[in-house]
């Protein structure tokens, strides 16, 4: 498929994930929305690196041109998984404290 | 329409149902199973465009690790449907349509680029291999490698931390 | 020697400066040293360029001290203009001056040491304001001066400044003097306009070609400028209120100085005006006019300082009605003849108000003729120089301009001849009061009478000297041939006014003799009758009444002018204050201010403390940036 189509899978599952967090008031379902972003941005880096593999091909057969991009992928999933452990003990804590995971509670920043 | 592209039709059918149950599903434990659903057609795509090593990671870590942990923290909160309060209904408009409008504005910058009308399935080059990405992985980027092992464990001191009751 | 001029000026200011600055620490006789030295110093110096100026055949000098103005075109140097008439004022100014500076060491000396050296500062800085203005090689070097002796009149009329209604009166005098300076500057900016440069040279030079509609307005408005300086009608009502400072300063500033600023600017213009029939109609007539005017309220004033005050407004009548008609020198001979006798009357006065430890009602005086013997003598001969008995010097200069005036016309010699007149009778109305006849003050008064030291009759006794001899310098042609000094010496400053004038009629010498000697015979008569009526004067309770009474109260001048113009533009300014400061401008300032604090409310609810609508936002503003980024058809 050409890479305009992975372009726009990833748009729209980028757009969701924005659309989810700003409709839903459950703070763990906003947390699930922003993964869900991250991964639209993770399909669009693993597509772009394909395509510039397979222009590089043509003209060099042993090439390793899209490498990079996987491998930021593959960071970006490790930074998610320590985000989401952080993030959910910070949930935790705030449930401990006020019994609720409702996002209007949390309004200290207006002082 | 070969085998491919009815596949990828599928998989990509599949990712925004479930993106989209994920965003308005009441019931807090049947969004992350939707969204689970989400990463296994992700996961699929990956695998469609030869990307083997991660899309097994994809899944390992993504649906496997993350996952379940929310599963845990939504079940220890004991969660259902009529428990959440419902949204500001004007501000609910306004996010809809603000990512909406998004949506919009990003196809319509990107519909005319010049981009190459190239198929990118299939099982041409071998960069998705483990192999590949291993070599390169501890060669070139050894020192981001060592240290995300470092930011893990700043993770875990942190959340042993922030969860610990005094 | 003309390269020393810039001495004359400079003298006086470190007098200021020291006396000024050192008014704490210096002991009253080094403030009253350095005070009149400042002056002798200028005196000297001054001599010694006259000797210098007064070859016959010497060139105007202009001495370029440094460049003051250079924008583009316009180029204002500060620089001085070292002629005839310019000595002639400095000998007048820095000599009377001088004498001033001695007399009033005895004079103030009552003062407290600060005050007493913030005296002679002020009394130095006026010295150097004046030497600029006559000095000065253009007219805004003049106007400089012009400003600097206007200042200087309000801080030593409000010497005093514990007292209210002398405050009063110095504020009086100096917004009087502002309504002129008014006139000035704007002949200053029509002349920069015009010609694009205020040097008397190039304007003079380049007046013939101007159109006369032009020179009338330009001469119009720097009369204006002399109206309010030298106390002409209508500016003329702060000089009997400006008695309310020292004696010496009066004697100085408001007889024999400041005042002839307005004379010494149109004698110096003269190709002005004498291109300017119109103008010199009007200077003539309102000089006449102020002349009868404030002579007719001199006769009925009681206090000793406001007679000489009135009679000095009458005597700038003259002079200005000698501008008025051609004869610029007889105005100078005036000036300097005036300052020496109303000086000398000025001091004399002052020497009697310190005898009668300050009493200044001559209905309380009488008789003083015999405790103060000097002041006495001094006085008698003042009052017979400005009533104008040959062969005192008020005689010839009043006689020149009466003369000239009826050249002109013959009504202005009448109308002038009967402000002489009635000058003679109220001047000695005011003599016969003070010295003749019986004492009438209190018995306490009487025991303190004494003459005065003699660091106060020295300076009466040489300004008596002056005021006889004086004359002498300008004895018309027809007494004596060439005799006419003061003619030839200014010839060279007004020979394109001389040049222009026509001279019609030549008087007969009959004629002339007439004139002359026919209103000094009534004068003489005059005098008899006023010295015999008010010797015998005694203290009387009636009130005046009728045309005595107007009289007395100044033709109630002063409270026309307060209802006609001080009160309405007290109610406008109360109108503006109330409407549009409070309403207008408090309300928009305000405003401001209420709608900042209304606008910040409304914004406080954009920081919710709700994260959901900060992302909102931010995913808006990103819209907007795509939006721009890729839509916006920039070049």
């Amino acid at each position: 498929m050409p890479i305009n189509y992975y372009l726009f899978l990833s748009i729209a599952l980028f757009s969701i994930g924005i659309v989810g967090v700003l409709t839903r008031r459950n703070a763990i379902i906003i947390f699930m929305c922003v993964e869900l972003m991250l991964n639209a941005v993770n399909v669009l880096l693993i597509a772009f690196s394909k395509m510039h593999h397979l222009k590089a091909l043509t003209a060099n057969a042993a090439t390793t041109v899209g490498t990079e991009a996987q491998l930021f992928v593959f960071f970006i999933m490790v930074v998610a998984a320590a985000e989401v452990t952080v993030g959910l003990a910070i949930i935790v804590m705030m449930y401990r404290n006020i019994h609720s995971v409702d996002i209007n509670f949390l309004n200290r920043l207006k002082h | 329409m070969n085998i491919t592209e009815i596949l990828f039709w599928f998989l990509t059918a599949i990712a925004l149902l479930g993106a989209l149950m994920v965003v308005f599903s009441r019931n807090p434990v049947h969004s992350v199973l939707w969204l689970i659903l989400v990463f296994f057609a992700i996961s699929g795509h990956y695998i469609l465009m030869n990307a083997q090593f991660l899309a097994i990671v994809n899944l390992i870590v993504y649906a496997g690790a993350i996952m379940v942990l929310f599963l845990f923290v939504i079940m220890l909160m004991n969660m259902n449907a009529d428990a959440e309060p419902q949204k500001n209904k004007w501000l609910k408009m306004a996010g809809t349509i603000a990512g909406g409008s998004l949506l919009l504005v990003f196809v319509a910058a990107l519909k005319d680029s010049e981009l190459q009308y190239r198929s990118l399935e299939g099982q041409e080059g071998n960069i998705g291999l483990i192999h590949h990405l291993g070599k390169v992985l501890f060669t070139d980027y050894v020192l981001p490698f060592e240290i995300s092992s470092v930011l893990f464990l700043s993770a875990m001191v942190g959340a042993v931390v922030i969860g610990k009751k005094d | 020697m003309s390269k020393l001029i810039y001495l004359v000026p400079l003298f006086p200011l470190i007098g200021f400066l020291i006396n000024g600055l050192g008014r704490k620490a210096l002991s009253k006789s080094l403030v009253s040293i350095i005070g009149s030295g400042a002056i002798l110093a200028s005196f000297v110096v001054s001599v010694l360029i006259f000797l210098d100026v007064k070859q016959p055949g010497y060139a105007a000098q202009v001495v370029h001290l440094f460049d003051f103005i250079k924008v583009s075109k316009i180029n204002i140097p500060f620089a001085f203009q070292v002629d005839q008439l310019s000595t002639l004022f400095l000998l007048i100014i820095t000599g009377v001056g001088f004498l001033i500076h001695l007399y009033s060491s005895a004079y103030m000396h009552e003062e407290k040491g600060e005050h007493y050296a913030r005296y002679f500062a002020y009394l130095n800085l006026f010295v150097f304001s004046m030497l600029l203005l006559v000095l000065g090689s253009n007219y805004v070097i003049m106007f400089i001066g012009w400003e600097g002796v206007g200042l200087c009149s309000y801080l030593l009329i409000g010497y005093w400044f514990k007292n209210n209604d002398y405050n009063n009166a110095a504020k009086k005098a100096f917004v009087m003097n502002r309504i002129g300076d008014l006139g000035f500057l704007l002949a200053v900016f029509w002349m920069l306009s015009q010609y694009g440069s205020v040097d008397f040279g190039n304007v003079f030079s380049k007046a013939e070609g101007t159109s006369v509609s032009v020179l009338t307005g330009i001469t119009l408005l720097l009369f204006v400028g002399a109206m309010g300086k030298s106390a002409q009608i209508p500016l003329y009502t702060w000089l009997p209120d400006a008695m309310a400072g020292p004696t010496p300063v009066s004697a100085l500033i408001h007889a024999a100085t400041m005042v002839t600023a307005g004379i010494y600017m149109v004698a110096r213009s003269n190709i002005l005006y004498t291109l300017s029939p119109l103008t010199q109609t009007v200077v003539a007539v309102i000089g006449l006019s102020t002349a009868i005017f404030a002579a007719t309220i001199a006769l009925k004033q009681n206090d000793i300082k406001k007679v000489l005050a009135y009679s000095t407004v009458s005597q700038l009548g003259y002079m200005f009605l000698a501008l008025g008609v051609g004869a610029y020198t007889g105005a100078v001979f005036h000036v300097m003849t005036h300052a020496f006798f109303k000086a000398l009357l000025f001091l004399g006065a002052g020497s009697v108000i310190h005898a009668m430890h300050h009493e200044q009602d001559i209905r309380n005086m009488g008789g003083l003729k015999k405790y103060l013997p000097i002041t006495h003598i001094t006085f008698l001969l003042g009052c017979l120089a400005i009533a104008g008995i040959p062969p005192f010097s008020g005689f010839f200069s009043k006689d020149e301009i009466l003369t000239a005036a009826f050249l002109n016309n013959p009504l202005y010699y009448v109308v002038g001849a009967i402000g002489a007149l009635m000058t003679a009778f109220y001047m000695f109305r005011l003599y016969a009061m003070t010295f003749r006849g019986k004492f009438r003050g209190t018995h306490e008064q009487e025991h303190h009478l004494h003459e005065s030291p003699s660091a106060m009759t020295i300076p009466l006794i040489v300004l008596a000297v002056l005021a006889v001899a004086g004359g002498w310098i300008g004895i018309p042609e027809v007494l004596m041939k060439d005799s006419h000094w003061l003619e030839h010496y200014l010839a060279p400053v007004f020979e394109n006014s001389t040049f222009r004038m026509k001279q019609e009629n030549h008087l007969s010498h009959s004629t002339e003799y007439l004139l002359m000697f026919g209103v000094a015979a009534i004068i003489l008569l005059v005098i008899f009758f006023a010295w015999n009526k008010y010797s015998k004067y005694t203290k009387t309770t009636a009130e005046n009444t009728g045309l005595a009474r107007v009289l007395e109260n100044k033709w109630f001048v002063d409270e026309i002018y307060d209802a006609v113009i001080s009160k309405p533009l007290l109610a406008i300014s109360k109108l503006f204050n109330n409407i549009v400061e409070k309403v207008f401008i408090d309300g928009i300032v305000n405003g401001v201010g209420r709608l900042i604090q209304y606008s910040s409310r409304q914004m406080r609810w954009l920081q919710s403390g709700q994260v959901g609508s900060y992302i909102l936002i931010m995913v808006t503003a990103t819209i907007v940036f795509f939006l721009i980024q890729f839509f916006w058809k920039s070049n």
